[in-house]
């Protein structure tokens, strides 16, 4: 028994009476299971494996204060109807802005921020990390951290170009289609079934081998395999808006198709829209990662975090963890991204109400 | 009365609160409400008055985002609903106490069959095995007149038309035999000649098993018919009750008299203008849904400044006709004329000039005004479309017509239609098509989803525009007090044909057609005995 141990479980169990007290159901119940679950744990792996349980609750309690106060932040900032639904949003909701935020600033000021360029050697193949280099070097020598800042600006923003891409494809062709009908529907909708029969994956590999490598062709493809997913959506959220009496009312006014699919349709299927670019945008994400770590995508020299995980991934064999670190930057948009596209369906499901 | 029988459902101050923009709103005040055994009580009042709200609460529910207030008692049959944990309310509803909502079409569900349907709270509650609920379902539908009550039950909710399942739901709540059920509306959504039928049964079947009933309805008439007590509300407050002959006889409280005014409303009668040509003549048209037939040789004119009302039941083509004069369904024989021109058959080929001239207004607010964007835009995108106007002008424009519907420019201009009361809602639909400057405007049953006041209100709108700006109506209604207040000519239809027509006053008057009989008969009218009359005049076997 040392110190460390006894304050351990005297804060567990103090804490756990006052909820108790307090009569904090929530927090008592959270407190105390970890009690239990922390004499078993120290049974069994002892000191260790409770400092593993100290140091992870801690993380935790410490993303969940960040998003709290990055929160607090926003509703502080925004005009009163952003502000209103801030509040309202789940804590989940404001970590999930709070990563895509970080993220979009490494990639916005990523000269800035990244102490090396990503392509300049520094220092010899896999050294390790010292004051110099934060995370250490890579295969070639180069500063891991600067090409982690520099993969987020090349990555997410190839992603996010193609994403966009595929939405302005998709929704105007499925909106279009909803509001025409008839043989086009048909025919864009038979076009549609066609590409999505083919696995991704391997049609863009086609692709890729047929027009070569390069950042507008890898956009131009990826938005060509993601359109179809959009286009369905689109039409079938426009096609229960077409049978509403503003569009007849709209059409019998002698509107052209251009203006209800814009002013009529568009603004009655944002919500569905918007939060299913929130997950296209991961499976994009994803794809354009495993495209660079098959080499297909994103070409050397530039910091891409799909290919970093190739790279590196000798240094596993050593137990080195530094190849995970892009995987886990991958992992961490891609949930920060489902945080908030999950609370953007709630508030669309209209249960906000 | 029944005073001597015991209390059976006692609610003291009851308050119920809805949770919005971030605080709680009270939706009722301090309401009490004393239901003894066997007795009808109708709850009335406009929408918002909290009378769903308080039939919700007798089961001791509320909606999501709303909560019963601190002090309300609710005591049914010595239980206080109020503490009781949920678990032990859910036995309670549906053996108990029995609802029955304003849509039964919504309320069934369209996978299963309605015997299933019926019988499945009887065994989950343990009260009657599969087959004797059914054969009991079979009497309760038997009844209920329901046709082959036998099989009728074997059918799925689609397959069976409006007011028999509205009767088949009256026969489920039955199916426990609570001791309270509760009635949400259950004819509004039905037109008269349904009506009349599905009252009647509701009303035998809950005299024969001497339930008590709450019935929550906005129409006077129907609840004349219905309640031995009647509760007025307002706005979450009680203004008053009185059994119902006094009530209708001897209103004391200057809301009561309002509503009881409502239906005074009356418009005399314009001549047709003698040596014009009519501004709309729908002739010998022929109409029909894919391969389904629906319109047979419709034929009518429609004077300018005048209201042509088209009235029948559900079914009967009457929206299909206005589908027809706008060109969304091209008629397959026969032809529209404008002012003495035919007009093409398919709106995509019409003149934005032929366009602008016949404007539509809509039965629901709802879906006619598209709810992201703002009041100013949807008045004004017409304004803009047909006249060119923006700027400046085109908000002048806006201003003038939302004067014109009554509602206030500065207060409304920046609105959207979901902040809007259903009346409010209708009066932008107005402003919308008046914006287009048309000479002819179809109302599909506008007045149809309002309260009686507030319909009112629409139909003195409509009427003082009419004269101010000489427009004409096409009014699609099955209501035939409204038909009344505001038409000119009447033309009645039934199965896609024209049954009858002609000026009002004549078709008011006797000798009718046998059909259009039917329909002027089948209004409620507010004598409470109206219905006992009528169903003896009938003969009990006249129902479906």
């Amino acid at each position: 028994m040392n110190y460390f141990i006894i304050g351990f479980y005297a804060l567990l169990i103090g804490g756990s009476s006052l909820a108790a007290y307090y009569q904090k159901r929530t927090a008592f119940i959270l407190l105390f299971s970890l009690t239990l679950v922390s004499f078993v744990m120290g049974i069994v792996g002892g000191e260790a494996m409770l400092w593993t349980v100290t140091i992870g609750a801690g993380l935790i309690a410490f993303s969940a204060g960040v998003s709290y106060s990055f929160r607090e932040f926003l509703v502080v900032i925004l005009p009163p109807n952003g502000a209103k639904a801030m509040r309202t949003a789940p804590l989940t909701a404001g970590f999930g802005l709070f990563v895509i935020f970080t993220y979009a600033i490494a990639g916005i000021f990523a000269p800035i921020i990244a102490p090396f360029g990503e392509a300049e050697v520094i220092s010899s193949a896999f050294a390790p990390a010292d004051e110099n280099m934060l995370l250490g070097a890579d295969q070639l020598g180069r500063d891991m951290f600067s090409r982690i800042i520099y993969g987020a600006r090349n990555t997410v923003g190839l992603a996010l170009l193609a994403t966009i891409l595929a939405f302005v494809m998709g929704a105007t062709a499925g909106l279009y289609a909803a509001t025409k009908g008839g043989k086009l529907d048909q025919l864009l909708g038979r076009i549609v079934d066609v590409i999505m029969s083919i696995p991704s994956l391997i049609f863009s590999l086609l692709l890729l081998s047929i027009f070569g490598t390069n950042t507008v062709t890898l956009i131009i493809v990826i938005a060509i395999i993601y359109a179809p997913r959009v286009f369905r959506l689109a039409r079938s959220v426009g096609g229960n808006v077409v049978v509403m009496d503003y569009i007849e009312a709209a059409k019998l006014r002698g509107e052209g198709t251009w203006y209800l699919i814009r002013k009529e349709i568009l603004p009655n299927s944002t919500a569905p829209l918007i939060a299913e670019f929130g997950l296209e945008f991961c499976f994009v994400f994803l794809l354009v990662a495993g495209l660079s770590f098959l080499g297909l995508g994103i070409q050397p020299p530039t910091a891409d975090w799909g290919s970093m995980v190739r790279e590196n991934a000798t240094l596993i064999s050593f137990g080195e963890i530094t190849p995970l670190i892009p995987a886990g930057a991958i992992a961490l948009l891609t949930v920060a991204v489902n945080f908030v596209v999950d609370w953007m369906l709630y508030r669309s499901s209209g249960l906000k109400e | 009365m029944s005073q001597d029988k015991s209390v059976l459902l006692n609610i003291k101050n009851l308050i119920i609160e809805g949770y919005s923009d971030e605080k709680w709103v009270g939706i009722v005040h301090g309401v009490d409400l004393t239901l003894h055994r066997g007795e009808v009580m109708g709850l009335i009042g406009e929408s918002g008055a909290g009378k769903s709200t308080i039939g919700l609460a007798a089961m001791g529910f509320t909606k999501d985002g709303c909560r019963i207030g601190e002090g309300s008692s609710i005591e049914f049959d010595g239980m206080e609903l109020t503490t009781t944990p949920e678990s032990d309310l859910q036995s309670l509803r549906g053996a108990r106490i029995a609802y029955v909502a304003q849509s039964a079409a919504a309320s069934f569900n369209p996978a299963h069959k309605l015997i299933d349907q019926h019988t499945e709270a009887p065994i989950q509650y343990r009260i009657k095995k599969r087959l004797e609920s059914q054969e009991d379902a079979m009497e309760l539908y038997e009844r209920l007149r329901l046709p082959n009550p036998k099989e009728i039950g074997f059918r799925y909710p689609h397959q069976v038309s409006g007011g028999q399942l509205q009767r088949a739901m009256t026969a489920m709540a039955m199916a426990c035999r609570p001791d309270l059920i509760i009635f949400d509306e259950p004819t509004t959504a039905l037109d008269v000649t349904t009506q009349i039928e599905v009252l009647s049964a509701i009303r035998d079947i809950v005299d024969q098993f001497d339930t008590a009933a709450l019935y929550i309805t906005h129409d006077l008439a129907v609840v004349a018919q219905m309640a031995d007590v009647i509760k007025v509300l307002l706005k979450g407050n009680e203004v008053e009750e009185a059994d119902t002959r006094t009530m209708l006889e001897n209103p004391q409280d200057d809301y009561t008299k309002s509503l009881w005014a409502v239906r005074d409303f009356k418009r005399d009668q314009k001549p047709r203008p003698s040596d014009d040509t009519a501004l709309v003549t729908v002739k010998n048209v022929d109409a029909s849904y894919g391969d389904t037939p629906v319109l047979h040789d419709v034929s009518f004119d429609i004077y300018r400044g005048m209201t042509v009302a088209v009235v029948g039941e559900s079914g009967s083509g009457k929206s299909t006709v206005a589908r027809c004069i706008t060109g969304l369904l091209p008629p397959t024989k026969g032809e529209i004329l404008f002012q003495g021109e035919a007009l093409p058959p398919d709106y995509r080929d019409r003149t934005k000039d032929q366009l602008r001239q016949a404007q539509m207004i809509y039965q629901m607010a709802d879906t006619a005004l598209n709810p992201k964007v703002k009041i100013c835009d949807i008045i004004g995108r017409p304004a803009q479309f047909y006249s060119g106007l923006h700027g400046p002008a085109l908000k002048n424009r806006v201003d003038e017509l939302l004067d014109l519907i009554e509602l206030d420019p500065s207060k409304y201009y920046n609105r959207y239609p979901p902040e809007l009361s259903g009346g409010q809602k209708q009066r932008i639909g107005i402003a919308r098509s008046l914006a287009a400057e048309p000479t002819f405007i179809i109302c599909d049953e506008v007045t149809s989803a309002l309260d009686q006041l507030v319909a009112e209100g629409i139909l003195r709108l409509l009427d003082k525009l009419q004269n101010e700006l000489d427009l004409s109506y096409m009014f699609i209604t099955h209501d035939l007090a409204t038909v009344r207040s505001i038409a000119d000519e009447v033309v009645v239809m039934q199965y896609g044909k024209v049954v009858e027509q002609g000026p009002k006053d004549e078709m008011f008057t006797p000798p009718h057609h046998e059909y259009t009989d039917l329909l002027l008969s089948s209004v409620p009218e507010m004598d409470p005995d109206w219905l006992t009359t009528l169903l003896d005049e009938r003969g009990t076997d006249s129902t479906d």
